[in-house]
């Protein structure tokens, strides 16, 4: 068998060095490399001349049209030269790659618009005031209230959820058997799926209507605790799954406790990971506004108490900007939402760093 | 030989095994208040979604009771009127019609960058790519919404416009002048705000098509696009009907995008371009201040319905996913 393998290639060499085969009925034409590239450009001249001639104002529709004809014409050139196979290639090709330009048009102009309409006002002032006594039609104010906010809201909601999720992950991953472990399962994902309005209802229902507390920053940071868990369980589960079990098993081997052996072993073995789904998860809630509407109500003036009375939030402060409906808020709207990006980005890239930083040193 | 590398999703290692002898006789006391804090925040979790559910249900109830109109056929919301009257027709077709519109508009966008990033894209572009995808999932919804409300509403009127004219005998796209903060707006937002979730779930299910049903495809002579739609597609079907349940989910729920790009009203009109209806999301965020006692409890009634409705297509797309894990292995 191995032998008939080695021989084949000598075989077939000896044909084609005599006897070349006729290239034609093996060899289809193709379009040159630079032919899609030239139906571009002439599609684009074209498109703006059928623009120019029509008088159509809009550049989007001279954009359609040119994007129409290259897709035909790349369609019928290469059903002509290449055959119907290689057209439909190429048709799948051109569209996918205007998916992908489609998809980048309004992230880009997203990113943009922020970008540009925030630094109009954002500033030492807006970053270290309040709103207290500013109209909502006067330029000035700033977002310092909803900074604290934001910072303490999350932080409490931080403070509940980390250990409740990460605790629920070492006994699904460590403990885990049988039927509560399933349900368990079962009922993270379900509750990763929570709008936030909704989670925001429920701490509506059960700690104001009910237990008749008022709207604080606390009761926000619960609802944020409710969509914050979910997420940390995940992550925190699919890190600890990739501890190899030889670690477990030799620190048990050595009579170490199993609660030892989980809190010196196995989390520092994967802290990297937790930590960075930590941070997701903190970046996730952050930029929720929804239970805030409902919990926390909103404010003009710092309040640096979360467990008492009305506190403001960044997400809520781009709303509340926003719904004011004039210039000046407008531009406190961008600013803000600027800050937010910001805040929510950096978060991210810090826990992608660490989460390459301290990858977990598996066996592989 | 080459070997397909091991899908990135997978568990590296399996779940210690534990002996259950040895488990039984756990008496190390810190052993035991570890395993208690452990189990005890996991049934936590259980009665947190247990009280979701009871507290929404009894608050609900209450305001059922009081209800004058019919809770799924009136076309109103006077929730703080006498009597109160109030009903959830505009809301549930003005979320489900947003929703759909945002998946029949993302889904196959989103399809189409999960291949440009799996099966397309230069390498160099590839890696960095899905990397911004992942973390345009991390924009705050109320950044779209200022963004939609602010930016896109203006620019989409000449669309509508000629939407209007080449279409408007259909009636369901007839414009009328006006800033067009409609549900057909709110279609095309959401799908803006669903597609990177769309995109890195198919992107993952995609990447793990076995290398061999690939490269045999190409060895039979199959061009790129009959290798995706014979050995890609097929394999990856029930991935990308789990993510864009996943990203229904996220659309139905959606609320500060919605609230602030749309202009609401309690009726269902016969254009989609047309400003007017309302989601249930939207309704509770935007009539919250103005709601008395029962007002509130009519929110949560609106709400619970949400709760539902999302649950039930969270746990359809689970299910599938995890039928397709059991395919799997």
């Amino acid at each position: 068998m191995s032998e008939a393998m080695m021989d084949q290639p000598v075989i077939t060499d000896t044909p084609s060095g005599s006897a070349p085969l006729p290239r034609t009925s093996l060899h289809r034409p193709r379009l040159p490399r630079w032919a899609p590239y030239a139906l571009a450009a002439g599609s684009a001249a074209a498109g703006s001349a059928v623009g120019l001639a029509a008088g159509l104002g809009s550049h989007v529709q001279w954009g359609l049209i040119a994007a129409l004809l290259y897709v035909l014409s790349t369609l019928g050139v290469a059903t002509r030269v290449e055959g119907l196979r290689q057209a439909k290639d190429r048709l799948a090709t051109t569209l996918v790659w205007v998916c992908f330009l489609v998809a980048v048009v309004p992230l880009v102009s997203l990113v943009w618009e922020t970008v540009s309409r925030g630094v109009k006002v954002l500033d030492g002032t807006f970053l270290s005031h309040s709103m207290a006594g500013v109209l909502t039609i006067q330029p000035g104010g700033g977002v310092y209230h909803a900074i604290i906010g934001t910072l303490e809201q999350v932080g409490i909601a931080t403070a509940i959820a980390a250990p409740v999720g990460l605790l629920t992950a070492v006994y699904l991953v460590e403990y885990g058997r049988g039927r509560l472990a399933r349900a368990v399962t079962f009922f993270v994902d379900v509750m990763t799926g929570i709008p936030s309005i909704v989670a925001g209802l429920f701490v509506l229902s059960f700690w104001i209507l009910m237990l008749d507390f008022g709207y604080s920053g606390l009761a926000g940071s619960m609802a944020l605790a409710i969509l914050m868990m979910p997420v940390v369980v995940r992550s925190t589960e699919e890190m600890l799954k990739l501890v190899p079990n030889e670690l477990r098993e030799a620190s048990l081997a050595l009579g170490v406790p199993k609660w030892r052996t989980i809190l010196k072993v196995v989390l520092p073995t994967a802290i990297g990971g937790i930590a960075t789904g930590v941070m997701l998860a903190v970046a996730r809630i952050a930029g929720e506004s929804a239970p805030i509407v409902l919990l926390v109500f909103g404010s003009q003036v710092i309040n640096n108490n979360p467990f008492e009375g009305a506190q403001s939030s960044l997400p809520y402060y781009i709303y509340e900007q926003w719904a004011a409906g004039n210039e000046a808020s407008y531009d406190r709207a961008w600013a803000a939402a600027l800050v937010l990006i910001a805040f929510v980005m950096i978060l991210n890239l810090v826990a992608r760093g660490i989460a390459r930083w301290k990858a977990p040193k598996t066996s592989r | 030989m080459d070997i397909s590398p091991a899908p990135a999703t997978a568990p590296g290692a399996p779940a210690p095994e534990p002996d259950p002898a040895r488990a039984k006789n756990a008496t190390r006391p810190g052993d035991r208040v570890f395993l208690a804090l452990s189990r005890g925040s996991g049934i936590l979790l259980l009665v947190i979604m247990a009280a979701i559910a009871v507290f929404l249900t009894v608050r609900a109830a209450n305001a059922l009771s009081h209800d004058e109109g019919n809770f799924f056929t009136t076309f109103e919301w006077s929730a703080n009127a006498t009597p109160p009257v109030f009903g959830i027709a505009v809301l549930a077709f003005g979320t489900v019609v947003s929703s759909l519109i945002a998946m029949a508009i993302a889904v196959p966008v989103a399809i189409g960058i999960a291949l440009f990033i799996t099966h397309y894209a230069p390498r160099k572009l590839a890696t960095p790519l899905s990397y911004v995808i992942d973390l345009l999932a991390a924009v705050p919804s109320i950044v779209y919404g200022l963004w939609g409300a602010l930016f896109l509403v203006p620019h989409l009127k000449d669309l509508y416009a000629w939407l209007n004219d080449w279409f408007g005998w259909t009636g369901i796209l007839e414009y009328h002048d006006g800033a067009p903060r409609s549900l057909f707006t709110i279609g095309i937002l959401l799908a803006i705000m669903i597609l990177p979730i769309v995109t890195s779930v198919s992107r993952e299910v995609f990447r793990q098509t076995p290398r061999m049903n690939e490269e045999a495809a190409l060895a039979l002579g199959a061009t790129r696009w009959e290798v995706i739609r014979m050995a890609v597609l097929p394999f990856g079907r029930s991935g990308v009907i789990s993510a864009s349940m996943l990203g229904l989910g996220r659309a139905l729920g959606e609320t500060m995008a919605v609230a602030t790009v749309l202009s609401p009203s309690f009726e269902i009109g016969k254009s989609l371009l047309d400003p007017g209806g309302g989601t249930f999301a939207q309704n509770i965020a935007s009539s919250f201040k103005e709601s008395g006692e029962l007002g509130k409890d009519a929110l949560i009634a609106s709400g619970l319905v949400l709760f539902v409705l999302t649950l039930l297509v969270n746990g359809a797309a689970r299910m599938i996913i995890a039928r397709r894990k059991e395919y799997a292995a």
